[in-house]
């Protein structure tokens, strides 16, 4: 992966495969701290105790149609990379938080890249799932949930092409603004 | 950053209301993006990206678009299945967004399968 909004992207699928109906993620960015925060919280089917212990083993995977689960092995060594740790909780039948932290100027730290992009990608593929996203650069923050989106356009799904554009626009936008502090 | 306008969705709630298209959830064209670890870290999201630059520059409303995890053959991402109404949905792989674009304006929109990226064609041989 070349950079957190992809990492983003594949550990948000995990969570949608297994059955969630809200995802949220957090991107925080502190400058002062020195920190960049990474958190990814699904309502899905959540892992029992046991399965917990092994998911971070590449050799593990509830998928069938192979046999080794690379996403969250990945993303663990990317963040190991720029001297941070990450957190995996879980609980069966109420779901799964992810918690990353990591060293912000690190020279080995990956750029956090698309992140509209990756978020987009999210709601127009699973579009009967609802995303919460919060980006926050030190003081400045953006957030944008479905919920509410949806709560307005009635029958209309969440991913009809004019919806999409208003939510690209309002991210692209959110985004650009928060990031400015930089 | 302003939230997104009740005023922009209720627009777009009014004027899609009377499309059928929207209504009945009919669609003539469904194109799969394959996002696993494996395609998303071979470029699955540009492809995505751009299917969805052309639906909205063209205002298209009956196309679907979505995406799946991993379909196994993780050397051949990106890839992803296009299935048009009434025919036999197609796996396309190795794809870039050159090509990601003649299958878009070749087999979604005038409905001619490119041979050259296809998974496969033909069915399966017994050896006599």
């Amino acid at each position: 992966m070349e950079d957190f909004s992809l990492h983003i992207l594949d550990l948000a699928e995990n969570g949608i495969g297994a059955g969630a109906s809200l995802i949220k993620i957090n991107v925080t960015e502190d400058t002062i701290e020195d920190k960049v925060i990474i958190e990814i919280e699904d309502n899905g089917k959540g892992m029992s105790p046991e399965f917990l212990n092994k998911a971070l083993d590449p050799f593990v995977t509830t998928r069938t149609t192979r046999r080794v689960g690379l996403g969250l092995s990945l993303f663990q060594q990317s963040v190991q990379e720029a001297d941070g740790e990450m957190f995996l909780t879980s609980q069966l039948g109420v779901g799964t938080k992810l918690v990353a932290s990591m060293k912000h100027s690190h020279i080995d730290r990956k750029p956090i890249g698309d992140l509209a992009g990756t978020i987009l990608c999210l709601i127009e593929g699973n579009s009967d799932v609802d995303f919460v996203f919060r980006y926050k650069v030190d003081e400045r923050a953006y957030s944008l949930d479905t919920r509410e989106i949806r709560a307005e356009l009635d029958l209309i799904p969440l991913n009809h092409p004019n919806v999409v554009q208003l939510i690209r626009e309002n991210l692209v936008t959110g985004i650009k603004e928060t990031k400015q502090t930089l | 950053m302003p939230k997104i306008s009740i005023e922009d969705l209720r627009k777009i709630k009014e004027q899609q209301l009377n499309k059928m298209s929207v209504r009945a959830g009919h669609h003539r064209a469904k194109i799969t993006v394959h996002m696993g670890t494996c395609g998303i870290a071979a470029g699955a999201r540009e492809i995505m990206t751009l299917f969805r630059d052309i639906i909205g520059e063209k205002d298209i409303a009956d196309i679907i678009l979505t995406n799946s995890g991993c379909a196994g053959l993780c050397a051949k991402e990106p890839m992803i299945t296009v299935e048009l109404e009434g025919s036999a949905p197609v796996k396309y792989v190795l794809l870039d967004k050159t090509k990601a674009k003649r299958i878009f304006d070749e087999h979604v929109m005038e409905g001619k399968v490119v041979e050259d990226y296809a998974l496969a064609i033909g069915s399966e041989t017994m050896a006599t």
